[in-house]
């Protein structure tokens, strides 16, 4: 049912855990639906210097947030912006169509830790 | 991969050696048509007849009372469709359960698109259907009760002769979906009151696309299978002869090695399931303890979701399967784990290990090394295991 390259991100996922202070997080989806995504950042001069996840979810799931991880690490903000679900399943050599789904967690999740980073930035600069 | 398990007997058994070998000849040398006059339609019919025999022998039926189908989902179709049709006059009610496979469910959907009315009555935290539900369900209106012997995904057995009785004593046919249960369970039909029963074969140890209906003398069923005069008008089509042969063998080795297999079963059953529970923390078992299938443990991890889990056991050689909603391509997880209650979250994390006649006490010692590491490697991806670290609550 998966490619060997999902596979090969599930059973080996980079970018697994937390980052202490975080410069932005986000954390899609609800235990209800059963996929969950939380995505830490760490950033210097609008580049993602480090990122990690944790993810509650099916092997889709877990293999599209460690490949969505590694292809924004070291990126820019606007290219991470960029990043869509379509890209992250074609770097896996595809999804199976009923979890598309999944993979879609991964670039809104990536999104929504954006979104809190430069929210914190706009509260800091006032 | 070093090592194979198949944990995963409820949805599907091999076949044994013993019935490949009666079913071969059927396919190559006795290949005859069983409605044909002729030496070879003869030996073919004889063949047929012994299935028959055997299968009724199995839960106290006699052999006129016994339709082969096209496995398990026929005849829960036949059984409910066949009912429902042919009693319109009477009343337009079927009562039937929230837990049921989807043979059942989806084929009482479609009778409520038709104008009948159908009642799904509510399980308690174990999966029991209580009798006095079904009781208070009755309306004069009801023509059919539905209500499973065991269920496959949380293993719970039904009180079958209690909901048996009562229906028999509001005059309300009782069908049971018994796929399951036979080969593994001892059942009369008579005892218990049963009216119609569905049966398969690939859950004992016999062929796949074979199973049975009974139905007892003098209910009124419209035939599902329009056609020629097999299965004495009520079942047309030229019969799966070498699968109908197989599962009269394995119905009869299934039934003569009950009490010594379910023995085995229950003790590697109750050792897997508290070797899980002594090695990993929040687990709950789901079903009942001892109103349970032999071979079947079902069982929700917290902070996890199910075919992740499956896919890592999958990695080590070990076959199960889960109720999670992504192993089933739908978004809600399995309907029999929400009526029993579960949370969403909880449903998610399940997973069921089915045992068979092959599997070894080494089998579950393999299992109960491999699993908590597992566990253990998912959960400390998991966001919700993170947040809920320290206070751990169980559910
Ligand atoms: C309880 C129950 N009913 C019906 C079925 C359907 O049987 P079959 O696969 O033979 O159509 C199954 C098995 O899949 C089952 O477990
Ligand atoms: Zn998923």
């Amino acid at each position: 049912m998966y490619s060997e390259k999902v596979m090969d991100h599930f059973m080996n996922p980079r970018n697994v855990g937390e980052i202490e202070n975080p410069d932005g997080v986000g954390q899609v989806g609800n235990a209800k639906c059963g996929d969950i995504m939380k995505i830490y950042l760490k950033i210097k001069d609008n580049v993602i210097v480090d990122i990690k996840f944790k993810t509650f979810g099916c092997g889709a799931a877990i293999a599209t947030s460690s490949m969505a991880t590694e292809l924004v690490k070291g990126k820019t903000i606007d290219e991470a912006l960029a990043l869509t679900n379509k890209a992250v399943a074609d770097a896996l050599d595809g999804l199976p169509p009923i979890k598309m789904h999944c993979s879609v967690l991964a670039e809104e999740a990536i999104k929504a830790a954006i979104e809190d980073y430069k929210s914190k930035q706009l509260a800091s600069s006032k | 991969m070093e090592r194979r398990v198949y944990m995963d007997h409820a949805a599907t058994t091999y076949t044994k050696k013993e019935v490949l070998e009666e079913m071969l000849p059927f396919f190559t040398e006795k290949y005859g048509n069983p409605s044909s006059v002729h030496s070879f339609g003869r030996e073919a019919r004889k063949a047929v007849d012994l299935a028959r025999e055997r299968t009724a022998k199995a839960f106290n039926a006699s052999t006129d009372e016994i339709y082969f189908t096209g496995g398990g989902s026929e005849a829960d179709n036949w059984a409910i469709k066949g009912i429902a049709l042919a009693n319109r006059q009477r009343g337009n009610h079927i009562i039937t359960t929230s837990i049921e496979h989807h043979a059942v469910l989806h084929t009482c959907q479609y009778l409520e698109k038709m104008g009948f009315e159908v009642t799904y009555l509510p399980v308690d935290q174990y999966g029991l259907v209580d009798p006095e539900d079904v009781k208070r369900a009755i309306t004069d209106r009801t023509i059919l009760i539905s209500v499973m012997f065991a269920n496959n995904e949380i293993g719970t057995i039904q009180p079958v002769k209690e909901i048996g009785r009562i229906a028999r004593e509001h005059g309300i046919y009782f069908h049971t979906d018994a796929v399951q249960a036979v080969g593994h369970l001892p059942i009369d039909v008579k005892d218990m009151n049963i009216d119609l029963l569905s049966l398969s074969a690939h859950k004992f140890y016999g062929p796949k696309g074979v199973g049975a209906l009974y139905i007892k003398k003098g209910v009124k069923i419209h035939p599902f299978m329009h056609g020629g005069a097999q299965e004495r008008n009520r079942r047309a089509g030229t019969e799966n002869l070498p699968g109908i042969v197989g599962l009269g063998k394995a119905i009869e080795l299934a039934h003569e090695n009950l009490e010594e297999s379910s023995r085995k079963l229950t003790a590697m059953r109750d050792r897997l399931i508290s070797g899980i529970m002594e090695r990993i923390d929040s687990v709950r078992l789901n079903g009942h303890p001892v109103k349970r299938l032999p071979g079947n443990v079902n069982l929700s991890f917290e902070y996890i979701e199910g075919e992740s889990l499956l896919l890592s056991l999958d990695m080590k050689g070990i076959a199960a399967s889960s109720g999670s909603a992504c192993t089933s391509g739908s978004l809600d997880p399995s309907h029999v784990l929400l009526a029993i209650g579960l949370p969403h979250e909880i449903a998610h994390g399940s997973l069921r290990l089915t045992l068979g006649d092959d599997n070894t006490d080494e089998d579950v010692d393999y299992v109960l090394e491999v699993l908590p590491e597992i566990v253990q490697r998912l959960r400390n991806m998991s966001p919700l295991f993170a947040q809920d670290k320290g206070e751990k609550h169980y559910v």
